[in-house]
């Protein structure tokens, strides 16, 4: 019962957030200097032909009267046409969705591995020159911004160890046999591993660079709470039963101390999420951040609002999952 | 960790692997040539929308697409698709000549139609084509065999040059008209030199060489390029040997790599870096102006700022630009400037004050070069306070006539024609000039119609010459374009600025 609240509660404050989110962004971007019809102006046109292009793309009504146009047209699933590609804006962004969700959960799932492998090394050797090189390190790698790693990575396993792709999605001369655009989880799916590989290949560095910063927190923060709770009553109780350290860490402490982190981890995926901007631009990735990016320079509106209403989305639902996931973790929620 | 034989082992194996997941070895023998682009392609209708006119996208619409008329590589016009072009005596009508024998992607042929009807679709505003006005000049198209003629609504000079210039392109009326416009931008078709085989937005475009192709099958059968917008990655790119070629990079990378494992180019290209002059506040004073160019020391900044790739100009035309006159010079004088800006009332002790606005990082070296500028003013008596902004708001602030008294720019003008250089950029109701003295636009205005070429030219060359004398916009260099390539390439760099793979050969 109380779940069910948590979830209601959480789904009504969703939706007036990305309705705040959609006005905001429509009017802010027509605020900010530079409109599309300047960067289009041809040498020589005159005010009418400038009227007259101003008008082909429905910019010469009143803010609020396109406003209602856009929000109606979003209401029944029409995000509008992008002036750039002059593609509906909504096939846009969920063609490029896949590519940004799949880069985003490989750096999610390596930031995990190399952090949760970090802090339980860390609180396993504590106290030694081990734990000593691990929040060194983690140092090292938090006071590094994601698109430096990027460039770190280019330069290391792009150049100087030629053995990743500096660049794209997947190498362009290959056949694509898939039908989604989820091209890692569908060439498992085909068990086609020569895709799956070359996919892997090209995702491997920029989805490291994102994955670096967020490991370093996951690895401090989990160590932390690893440390706390091992001077708990219960802890040491499973000591005196006779129980190994390992035993003790792994299958005692671990529980109760990846909590704080499994809510840390919510709310930075939405950061790395993020991250993807600049990092999909540094590495050609065909995602979203990547398309984001072109959007703003050539001042494609409806392609911009889409992105951001998509990038709210994800950022809303991703919260909304781990509360929920916190709720239906934690005893105390669980069972009141 | 103890690094045992079997564990070592395992490492290198497993770098092996890694290093078998296709990459491309750095070209000995070139299958498929890669380049790496700066820039993505949004749209593959060249006609339509924001893509239509930026110049920097034009080179890969011209692997795929003809221009009514051939551009070479030094900018001169060549027969084309049209083999044949002019007006009649009295400029009311055009004829052109449309090329036999020419097949479109798809095999089916082109014709005359395809010309009269590209034309047509080009003046039709609702089509979206941002220049559409500059077509409109021409109606009435009448097709007859390989001949079309229109009749001439307004003369316009340059409306040939147009024909290989932006949104210039010939494209397929039956093909399009069957599958419309969503249906050729996921599969389009042209005469040119290569085909469409694969496009992944954003990521890459793959191209396999048009064997029909009217001027030669080009050398390279299949040409990949991908879309990579960061600089240091293309760099990367190329180090690697992922990419065989690339450009727009920072002079001083091109500058490491060229002479190692990579070969480079480096030719001067059609764009200027420029300062326009507002004719506001302190820069309706000439005494201002023409210290605020005599101060400039264009040589020292490119040998300094762009390892000396650059050339220095000071008038809005380049050297291959068809009204270049070598003799209109601003000379570089600091001593002039102090004694113009003492006879206004200011000096060193009592600077005139101004806002220069400038791009960072839009152009190499752009914010640096106004840095250096700035440096040079103050030491004469002018003290200009920099205001970075995006380029998109330079667009804006152009079009509304609000640009700070200074502000660097950089002008393409890929034809050479002096209307779309000095011209627009000068002549006050045009919106992306700023420039608004009565007199100038006296001088420029008859020029726009002007019929007789050499009459035409030596105008615009007395324009510029007036513009030099009296400082109404300072010019400041001719970029040179630096590419990268693996040795096994030969690239042939284009003027406009245009990297086309079908002038790339191998070595």
């Amino acid at each position: 019962m109380q779940l069910l609240r948590v979830f209601l509660l959480r789904l009504v404050t969703t939706a007036v957030t990305l309705v705040g989110v959609a006005v905001i962004v429509f009017f802010v971007i027509r605020v900010v200097p530079g409109n599309p019809i300047a960067m289009m102006l041809p040498p020589g046109a005159t005010e009418a032909d400038v009227a007259a292009l101003t008008a082909l793309y429905g910019l010469d009504k009143p803010l609020p009267a396109q406003f209602l146009i856009w929000a109606g047209g979003v209401l029944q699933g029409d995000f509008g046409t992008s002036i750039t590609t002059r593609q509906p804006v909504l096939g846009l962004v969920l063609g490029r969705l896949p590519a940004t969700l799949e880069l985003s959960v490989m750096a999610l799932v390596m930031a995990v591995v190399i952090g949760g492998v970090a802090a339980l090394t860390g609180t396993r050797r504590r106290g030694t020159r081990v734990e000593g090189a691990i929040d060194i390190a983690n140092g090292m790698a938090l006071s590094v911004p994601d698109f430096l790693w990027g460039l770190v990575l280019i330069l290391l396993f792009g150049v100087l160890v030629p053995v990743f792709h500096i660049s794209g999605r997947v190498t362009p001369s290959l056949e694509l046999p898939f039908t989604t655009n989820f091209y890692l989880f569908e060439s498992l799916i085909r068990l086609r591993f020569d895709l799956w590989l070359d996919i892997v290949s090209h995702m491997l560095m920029p989805a490291l660079a994102l994955a670096v910063p967020l490991a370093a927190i996951i690895g401090q923060l989990l160590k932390q709470s690893l440390k706390e709770t091992m001077h708990l009553d219960y802890v040491t109780l499973a000591r005196t039963k006779g129980y190994g350290e390992n035993h003790v860490i792994l299958r005692e402490a671990l529980r109760n101390a990846v909590l704080p982190t499994l809510t840390l981890v919510g709310v930075q995926f939405t950061f790395l999420i993020g991250g993807t901007v600049i990092i999909e631009r540094l590495f050609s990735y065909e995602g979203l951040g990547n398309m984001a990016i072109d959007a703003v320079i050539n001042r494609d509106l409806p392609l911009i609002q889409g992105i951001v209403i998509l990038f709210a989305v994800i950022f809303t639902g991703v919260n909304l999952i781990v509360d929920l996931l916190y709720a239906a973790l934690n005893p105390r929620l669980r069972h009141a | 960790m103890k690094l045992s034989r079997r564990s070592l082992m395992k490492i290198s194996a497993a770098g092996v692997a890694a290093g078998a997941i296709g990459l491309p070895a750095n070209a000995q023998a070139i299958e498929e040539l890669v380049i790496a682009y700066n820039v993505t392609l949004p749209s593959w209708d060249p006609t339509v929308g924001p893509s239509a006119v930026n110049p920097t996208i034009q080179g890969l619409y011209q692997s795929v697409f003809d221009q009514f008329i051939l551009q070479q590589p030094d900018l001169k016009p060549a027969p084309g698709l049209l083999t044949e072009w002019g007006w009649n005596e009295d400029r009311s009508k055009v004829k052109m000549t449309v090329r036999e024998g020419v097949t479109w992607h798809d095999g089916s042929p082109f014709t005359a139609e395809d010309v009269a009807w590209s034309l047509e679709r080009a003046a039709n505003p609702e089509t979206g084509n941002p220049i559409n006005f500059v077509w409109g000049s021409l109606t009435n198209f009448v097709v007859e065999g390989n001949t079309v003629t229109a009749d001439v609504k307004q003369f316009d000079p340059t409306i040939f040059k147009w024909m290989y210039f932006l949104t210039g392109y010939v494209l397929p009326k039956a093909y399009y008209e069957k599958v419309g416009a969503e249906g050729f931008e996921a599969a389009p078709i042209g005469t040119g030199p290569y085909m469409v085989e694969k496009f992944e937005r954003n990521a890459f475009v793959r191209l396999k060489a048009n064997a029909n192709y009217w001027g030669g099958k080009p050398d390279f059968d299949t040409v990949t390029i991908k879309f990579v917008p960061d600089a240091a990655a293309r760099v990367a790119e190329v180090e690697s040997g992922n990419s065989h070629v690339t450009l727009e990079m920072p002079y001083e990378e091109y500058d490491r790599l060229k002479g190692g494992p990579l070969a480079g180019v480096a030719a001067p290209i059609s764009d200027i870096g420029m300062i326009f002059l507002n004719d506001i506040d302190v820069m309706l004073d000439p005494n201002v102006r023409k210290a605020a160019a005599h101060a400039v020391d264009k040589q020292t900044i490119i040998d300094r700022l762009l390892s000396g790739y650059g050339v220095k100009i000071d008038t809005l035309e380049t050297p291959e630009y068809d009204a270049y006159d070598p003799s209109i010079t601003v000379e570089y004088s600091p001593e002039k400037a102090v004694e113009l800006l003492a006879a206004s009332g200011y000096s060193v002790d009592n600077p005139v004050k101004f806002k220069i606005q400038t791009t960072k990082g839009f152009k190499p070296k752009d914010y640096e070069m106004v840095q250096a500028i700035v440096g040079l003013w103050r030491k004469v008596g002018i003290e200009a306070e920099i205001e970075v902004y995006e380029i998109a708001k330079h667009y804006e602030l152009r079009a509304a006539d609000q640009l700070a008294p200074a502000a660097f720019y950089n002008w393409g003008n890929s034809v050479g024609d002096p209307t779309t250089s000095t011209g627009f950029a000068m002549f006050g109701p045009s919106p992306h000039s700023v420039w608004d003295g009565e007199d100038l636009i006296g001088m420029i205005g008859p020029l726009w119609g002007e019929a007789d070429e050499a009459k035409r030219i030596a105008g615009w060359k007395a324009v510029d010459k007036f513009i030099a004398e009296n400082a109404l916009v300072i010019p400041l260099l001719q970029y040179v374009q630096p590419i990268l390539h693996a040795p096994g390439v030969v690239v042939t760099p284009h003027a406009s600025g245009a990297l086309l793979p079908h002038l790339m050969k191998r070595a």
